[in-house]
């Protein structure tokens, strides 16, 4: 720990020199549940004009401080301040009177409703006892381009993209004059490009001289944004520094707590000549993505692109989620058949990105979520064999390290981490040839994505071949020994060998000519 | 270390949930309050009338269990349930002059065939056309209740005598003192819990109410299974009227009306959750006989007229969920 040495000490040069009170502070802020202290003694402030990162790692209590900052939770110790004048928010609404307003970072819109009616939900704009769309469509449309959205105030929100939809949440907190934006993950569900904006949108409230809190798990876009950063750990507060002074690697290791070892681990031996999967012409929602690619024994096989670029189609039409056709050749003989269960009979097996509405029974204890795609396993003659399930799922924790503190819990109350180790430990119940992981460790703390990487590297060494998605550059560059990437439902690109580096990923995914690492596969 | 802790954590007993107790308690409350309002209420002949009663219920909402908790509704059971007895007293009435009493046996297995392929068509409808659970079996509904309608000539339909005393011990005999339904009631309701909790078929039911996109990436037919629990329903529906048919020897345009209401009712008191998911076939029992414990505890006390049975039990269903949620 010599980075404890070389970084100053906490609190003494955070202080900036301005005269005025800090936009928002907080005195000896704490949260308990019970007997349960998530939070406790956190004491940073926020000043106009100012953006300032939390980081943390997932249970670091974050998100409790965000609720606790913007009136969703009451403190059960300590208190805070504004411009020097001790305040308390009785709901979300008091403290968005006061100016203050979190960002959520899960999308709560209604889906029917138009853009301008999300924007106005419960504040609508009258003329005469109507409600006057008139006015709310002209402002919607104000605030959407001064943020960078793409989309119309009359757009149905439940018809956009995710990205738009993250945007259209971000407008509609803007939407009145604030002091204090908060914001939680919002680049969780964004492509590059999109992130750019966002970036540009939080950097113009700045400039406008409104006090800017953001949390991310994305320590680039802190290290790009933030004037100073705030490190949590385990509830407790470790310190606040300006962002000048410390890099990635001193953030994340702030926020472990340790040095950390390799976070990618290394390149393997050249894998197998002989491809384990073969997939030729595969057309995907009727002609919308297209593909043929093929993945080797002991590869790891990285898919690359924006968000919406066919990624997730291509191999949900591969699974027979979507309407597809094409040829596939697994472990030498043809696939006829696709189905989810037919593929896993097969050994092939797809791990979804959606976590929570495709992967996990959320309200389901753990035992039934792991054994849903392979009760056969677990079967006695006539009936479930909860022995054996039981059995199973004890392996299955002791195997992907899911910390929990009953088995007994339900999915839905694990920490994003541990539900993307159980949805891991469920696919992988059949012991598949090919794994397809898309996006693996999307909204975990760093700590579980390390174990992940780790998972997926004895898996290839293991033999296996492994196809990861994912929109973290530095993680698929990290991972892959060949990186295909795809731009509007096509493939463009195969980069392999030292191709395989964020620039060139980024540059066929969003450049016109492919050509950087094209080669014959 | 870590795997020590965890070795334990899996060990440790399922903990105890008090919204689970929820029914048996207020079944429990309910038989107290009978008691204590009326000394007839705990004799045997009266208790065994209850429970007798509720069995249609109950057996019919054993099925509603399998279709609710995978997410699907059926609405058609009260009318499905008088088409069904329709089309088995005409089958045994007409196959009586040949068979004799062995009448009965063929025209039960014919309902049970007739209660399936009803409960199929409610699945096909639902499942293939993609057409709402409320939607498809409001059709269906009116669809059954017309046709015992057309089939009765708006009349009844009775079964033909020489059945009567040979039919007769199914609804009125008994085994050791137990009424037969209350019998068959336990059969399907242990059948139910069987396959419920023990078989992957329930699991995949669970499933598919819970979450139907997690089931459907996870390899799991989302509409066979639905359509599997309709059929069941068909088949639950077509049992009770097997053992309704020598209660009243005969089908009318309005046997099995508003049973519908009465059956999900049931299910929802019983702890399932009406968006699918949580399957209590117990509760489900507990649920009927708390709604049939209450009409009789009108009828045997004077204090409130039993013509407000059904706003009681509508009251009882709203207490329920009110509890629900305040207990969770």
């Amino acid at each position: 720990m010599t980075m404890a040495q070389t970084l100053p000490i906490p609190g003494s040069a955070a202080a900036l020199p301005t005269a005025a009170a800090p936009a928002l502070r907080t005195v000896a802020l704490g949260k308990a549940y019970g007997p349960i202290t998530v939070l406790s003694e956190v004491g940073l402030d926020v000043r106009a004009g100012e953006i300032h990162a939390i980081i943390g790692e997932n249970g670091a209590g974050k998100s409790t401080l965000m609720k606790l900052l913007s009136g969703h939770v009451q403190p059960s110790a300590g208190h805070l301040e504004m411009a020097g004048h001790r305040v308390g928010f009785a709901d979300a609404a008091a403290a968005e009177a006061a100016g203050v307003v979190l960002v959520h970072q899960e999308i709560l819109l209604a889906g029917d409703l138009s853009v301008a009616q999300n924007l106005f939900l419960g504040r609508e704009l009258t003329r005469r006892w109507v409600v006057d769309d008139r006015e709310m469509n002209r402002r919607s449309a104000r605030i959407l381009s001064a943020i960078g959205a793409h989309c119309h105030p009359s757009d149905r929100v439940g018809s956009l993209p995710l990205a738009q939809r993250q945007l259209v949440q971000i407008a509609r907190a803007l939407l009145e004059q604030r002091k204090v934006v908060i914001f939680d993950e919002p680049t969780a569900v964004l492509a590059n490009d999109e992130v750019a904006a966002l970036l540009a949108v939080v950097r113009g409230l700045r400039e406008q001289g409104v006090a800017v809190l953001y949390i991310s798990h994305r320590l680039d876009e802190v290290e790009a944004l933030a004037d100073r950063i705030t490190v949590l750990r385990d509830g407790r507060m470790i310190g606040t520094w300006p962002a000048a002074g410390l890099s990635q690697r001193d953030m994340a290791e702030l926020m472990v707590g340790r040095k950390l070892d390799m976070l990618y681990p290394p390149k393997r031996p050249a894998p197998s000549a002989v491809p384990v999967l073969q997939v030729s012409n595969l057309v995907v929602d009727h002609g919308a993505v297209e593909g043929s690619f093929a993945v080797h024994p002991g590869e790891v096989l990285g898919i690359g692109g924006m968000i919406g670029s066919g990624r997730t189609e291509l191999f949900e039409g591969l699974l027979g989620l979507r309407p597809a056709q094409g040829r596939y050749i697994l472990n030498g003989k043809e696939v006829a058949h696709r189905s989810v269960s037919a593929w896993q009979t097969a050994g092939l097996v797809y791990l979804t990105e959606d976590r929570k509405g495709k992967g996990l029974l959320l309200d389901e204890p753990l035992a039934p979520n792991l054994t849903l795609q392979a009760m056969d396993i677990v079967h006695g003659r006539l009936t479930l064999d909860r022995r054996k399930e039981s059995t199973a799922l004890e392996q299955a924790v002791a195997t992907y390290d899911i910390r929990v503190r009953s088995v007994h819990l339900d999915a839905g109350q694990l920490s994003g981490g541990n539900q993307q180790k159980l949805l891991l430990a469920k696919v992988m119940m059949t012991d598949p040839s090919v794994v397809i992981i898309d996006e693996p460790t999307r909204g975990i703390d760093i700590g579980n994505k390390s174990q992940i990487y780790d998972f997926i590297n004895q898996l290839v060494r293991a033999g296996k071949a492994c196809i990861v998605i994912s929109s973290e550059l530095p993680e698929l560059v990290g991972l892959s020994d060949r990186v295909l990437v795809m731009r509007a439902g096509r493939i463009v690109a195969e980069l392999s060998g030292d191709q395989v580096t964020e620039q060139n990923v980024v540059y066929a995914a969003t450049s016109g000519s492919a050509q950087a690492g094209r080669k014959t596969a | 270390m870590t795997t020590s802790v965890l070795t334990e954590a899996a060990a440790a007993p399922r903990r105890f949930r008090w919204a689970d107790m929820g029914p048996f308690l207020a079944l429990a409350i309910v038989i107290l309050a009978g008691v204590m309002l009326n000394s007839s209420f705990l004799s045997g002949t009266n208790i065994a009338n209850v429970v007798t009663r509720s069995a249609f219920i109950a057996i019919i909402a054993v099925g509603a269990t399998f279709v609710i908790s995978s997410g699907g509704l059926d609405l058609s059971v009260g009318s499905m349930m008088a088409f069904v007895t329709g089309i088995m007293i005409l089958t045994m009435n007409r196959l009586e002059p040949s068979m004799g009493a062995n009448a009965i046996l063929v025209g039960a297995g014919v309902g049970l065939v007739v209660g399936a392929l009803c409960g199929l068509l409610n699945g096909l409808i639902v499942t293939v056309g993609k057409i709402e659970p409320f939607i498809a079996t409001l059709g269906t509904m009116g669809i059954f209740r017309a046709l015992i309608t057309w089939m009765s000539d708006g009349g009844s339909i009775p079964i033909d005598r020489a059945l009567r005393e040979p039919y007769r011990p199914v609804y009125f005999g008994n085994v050791l003192g137990i009424p037969f339904p209350v019998i068959l009631t336990l059969i399907v309701v242990l059948i139910g819990a069987f396959i419920l909790y023990r078989t992957k078929y329930g699991r995949r039911c669970m499933a598919a109410g819970s979450n139907a996109e997690v089931a459907r990436f996870s390899g799991v037919s989302v509409a066979r299974v639905r359509t599997t629990a309709f059929v069941i329903q068909g088949i639950c529906v077509a049992v009770a009227a097997i053992c309704y048919i020598p209660r009243l020897g005969a089908a009318t345009p309005t046997t099995g009306q508003l049973w519908e209401l009465q059956v999900i009712t049931a299910v929802v008191i019983g702890g399932t959750a009406l968006r699918g998911g949580k399957a209590r076939v117990w509760g489900t029992v507990a649920g009927a006989l708390i709604l049939e414990v209450i009409a009789n505890l009108m009828v045997l006390s004077n204090m409130v007229s039993e013509y407000l049975v059904a706003a009681v039990q509508g009251v009882i269903i709203i207490l329920a969920m009110l509890a629900h949620r305040f207990i969770k």
